[in-house]
């Protein structure tokens, strides 16, 4: 069985709690606020105005340049004000605040369950209807998904690898998806098959999902093009150069893009995402996320609209358990603590996670051994050990001579090290600063 | 004998032709260098801290014998003096510039800024700030892992306990501005100053709406404009929701400090308030005035009956 080359690790997955929970709707809220920073990129600019009346599937808010995304409304109801507003780590962000009246939705939107096969459209109007519903990477990274299909001049895509791996433990909401709707992901492979021009596609699905890889199989069978690969458990297979190595056995070289080596990667979520929008016209307004903890009452997949307050899915989720330490925004390894979780719900929120007391201290760093368990668990083939003291002396050059930029913050080195050591925290930050002093370098060779 | 006389013979020889041929070598590529180098950088204080500017005191050194005025070049660490002594060396006049100091702009102190979190990650304030917005609910404000305490080379600055805050020990304070490349969150700013080391400064940063920035802590600065108002010399600019004052504008008469509704503004080494009935309380501020040595910098538009000093 395959998987990638370079490093990783084996977290337990923990995803008993909230596996095969069926996807469940959550009620609408009665005010919601809309995050005009939901991707990657410029943040949108608002094109509605206080006191103005939506209905769902209305722009909110124009993409703000190349790299960034359309938002639109997942509610009717009255704008009542454009505003700023506190993200789940306290920092504030812009957004637009609603009255929630009613449930109108545009017309043009196709609201019946039927699943809708037939397609005969040309690449660049689907690309231009994916553009137009603001989909962006749903994996996690929430990069707009048109930019990656629109591979620069002198590069070609010749394979989709499509993200079901979802290695990111507790997580669970990738999994239900595909059981329950594995059909429309179908039809969006094919879709982005057709918009990239390519005849080969490869459903990446790690082997804790059994289930998922047979149904996916069973439709693939029927697919021209599309083949299913069951892949070993191990983390991080959900990162796109992990996935591309695991999949079809090509490395992505150092700071290039993985149309580099003819491959666009999409998660499963997106693709859904781009069925619905491309067959039947429905913008980016909801997502499947996963509310999971050992104390949880009720953990699950739950199908929120952007802009519901959290808490109020925590609620549905039976409320914050009493012996709640840490709550995370994502998985565990990825994921980052909250400290507000009336935060809105949007395109990044993949999932919410109790972490109990007990599991959410951080232990007491001691020296380090040198025994190098971080630099092969990295799955980039970089020294974590040496950029995290680096980060720590502000040896910013030698960062950047020793490829921090390649790090995808995966947490492996934190997770295996035995001296518990906050290797992520220094690199992250040093990461940041190197990224600044590129960027910097870069405005100034412009001008 | 013979023996000895031979080595040594041999020895000395040897020893005579090498320090010839170093000699030669040693004029051959001899670099030529201003040797007003050395004396500068002799009375410069060898910290090579950077607050200058240049990589050392070496390279500042170069530079002042290059120049062909001092103007804009201050040893920040040595000040005054140091130049004066350098424009000796070098026959050229210092330019006077007035002493500076670290200034902490928070006061956000643990009774009015309640906690809301706990961080457990690396205590580092880079780190922290590009994670979240601290342990407290304010964005703008110290964080408290001592970033700054670290930067400093003097030992001018150390957290307060109580506080949790840094505090600038004014003795011992350079100007060098480490400490302000140090804080993520630009808390730290040089500050003349000021005459007897009295100035104003508004202790906040937060840029938030007042109710908001109010919410997260009770010394913020809600940028309500009531100080801009009272200002009788223009130095007050309220921007983002947060005041500023201008060091080169403020005559130090301490009117703002009395009308801030928050106690964001701090009047800096005044001796202490006469203690007054309430109602009066605008009074003792315009007395002040005339108690306070006005800038020497700044054209005095109001002649101000000087009076001897009370406290």
């Amino acid at each position: 069985m395959k998987t990638f080359r370079i490093g990783g690790v084996h977290p337990h997955d923990n995803k008993i709690y909230s596996a095969h929970q069926p996807i469940t709707e959550c009620p609408l809220p009665e005010k919601a606020i809309i995050p005009l920073v939901q991707h990657i990129g410029a943040p949108a600019q608002p094109v509605v105005e206080k006191g103005q009346k939506v209905k769902v599937g209305e722009l909110l808010a124009k993409a703000g340049g190349f790299v960034s995304a359309n938002i639109h409304s997942p509610f009717s109801g009255t704008i009542t004000k454009i505003d700023s507003t506190i993200d789940a780590w306290g920092m504030r962000m812009p957004a637009i605040f609603m009255d929630v009246e009613g449930n109108e939705w545009l017309e043009t939107i196709d609201r019946t369950p039927d699943v809708i096969r037939e397609f005969n459209l040309e690449p660049k109007e689907i690309i231009d209807r994916i553009a137009e519903a603001g989909i962006v990477g749903l994996g996690g990274a929430c990069f707009p998904t048109q930019v990656k299909l629109m591979p620069p001049p002198g590069k070609k895509a010749e394979v989709l690898v499509v993200n079901g791996v979802e290695c990111e433990p507790y997580l669970t909401c990738d999994h239900q998806l595909l059981l329950e709707h594995g059909e429309e992901i179908m039809i969006g492979i094919q879709l982005l098959m057709r918009a990239l021009n390519i005849q080969k596609a490869v459903i990446g699905i790690e082997m804790n999902k059994p289930d998922a890889i047979a149904r996916m199989q069973e439709l693939a069978a029927k697919t021209l093009g599309v083949e299913v690969c069951p892949l070993k458990l191990k983390y991080p297979q959900g990162g796109e150069k992990q996935l591309i190595d695991a999949c079809i056995g090509r490395q992505v070289p150092s700071g290039a893009l993985p149309i580099e080596v003819g491959a666009v990667v999409d998660n499963v979520a997106t693709i859904y995402a781009v069925y619905e929008a491309v067959q039947k016209h429905k913008p980016l307004i909801s997502r499947v996320m996963t509310v999971t903890g050992k104390s949880l009452k009720k953990p699950g997949n739950y199908l929120v609209r952007f802009g519901t307050p959290l808490s109020q899915v925590v609620e549905l989720a039976g409320g914050v358990p009493e012996d709640t330490g840490k709550i995370i925004g994502g998985g565990p390894m990825m994921g980052r603590a909250m400290t507000n979780i009336d935060m809105p719900a949007n395109k990044r929120t993949s999932g919410l996670l109790f972490l109990p007391e007990a599991e959410s201290r951080r232990v007491e760093p001691e020296n380090c051994i040198r025994c190098g368990k971080c630099v092969s668990a990295c799955p980039m083939g970089l020294e974590p050990y040496l950029l995290a003291k680096q980060a720590e002396l502000q040896m910013w050059d030698e960062m950047e001579q020793h490829d921090v930029m390649d790090c995808i913050d995966c947490g492996c080195c934190l997770f295996t090290c035995p001296s518990h050591r906050p290797l992520l925290d220094y690199i992250r930050m040093g990461k940041a600063q190197v990224g600044g002093i590129i960027r910097a370098r870069q405005a100034a060779q412009k001008k | 004998m013979d023996l000895i006389l031979i080595a040594l013979l041999v020895l000395g020889i040897t020893g005579l032709v090498a320090a010839l041929l170093l000699y030669g070598i040693a004029q051959k590529f001899k670099v030529e260098e201003d040797p007003r180098i050395d004396l500068v950088q002799e009375v410069l204080p060898g910290a090579n801290c950077g607050g200058c500017g240049f990589a050392g005191c070496r390279a500042l050194a170069e530079a002042c014998v290059k120049a062909t005025s001092l103007d804009g070049l201050l040893c920040p660490v040595g000040g005054a003096p140091t130049m004066e002594k350098v424009g000796a060396i070098l026959g050229m006049e210092a330019v006077a510039a007035d002493p500076k100091v670290a200034v902490v702009r928070c006061n956000g102190v643990c009774e009015a800024r309640p906690r809301t979190s706990e961080y457990d990650g690396v205590r580092s304030c880079r780190i922290e700030h590009s994670l979240y917005v601290g342990e407290t609910a304010c964005p703008f404000g110290c964080l408290g892992c001592g970033d700054c305490v670290a930067a400093c080379q003097f030992g001018a600055l150390s957290m307060d306990p109580k506080t949790g805050l840094p505090v600038v020990d004014e003795e011992k304070c350079t100007a060098c501005g480490k400490c302000v490349k140090a804080c993520p969150r630009n808390i730290i700013e040089l500050r003349k100053k000021g005459p007897k080391g009295r100035r104003m400064v508004v202790e906040c940063v937060n840029k938030d709406k007042g109710a908001v920035a109010r919410k997260a802590c009770l010394n913020a600065c809600i940028g309500c404009a009531k100080c801009q108002k009272e200002c009788a010399f223009d130095a007050i600019t309220v921007e983002n929701n947060v005041a500023y004052i201008d060091p080169e504008k403020c005559r130090l008469c301490r009117k703002c400090e009395a009308v801030c509704p928050t106690g964001a503004i701090h009047a800096v080494n005044f001796p202490p308030r006469p203690a007054k009935p309430a109602e009066s309380a605008a009074k003792p501020a315009a007395t002040t005035v005339q108690n306070t040595p006005s800038n020497p910098n700044t054209p005095i538009e109001k002649p101000i009956e000087k009076k001897e000093e009370q406290a």
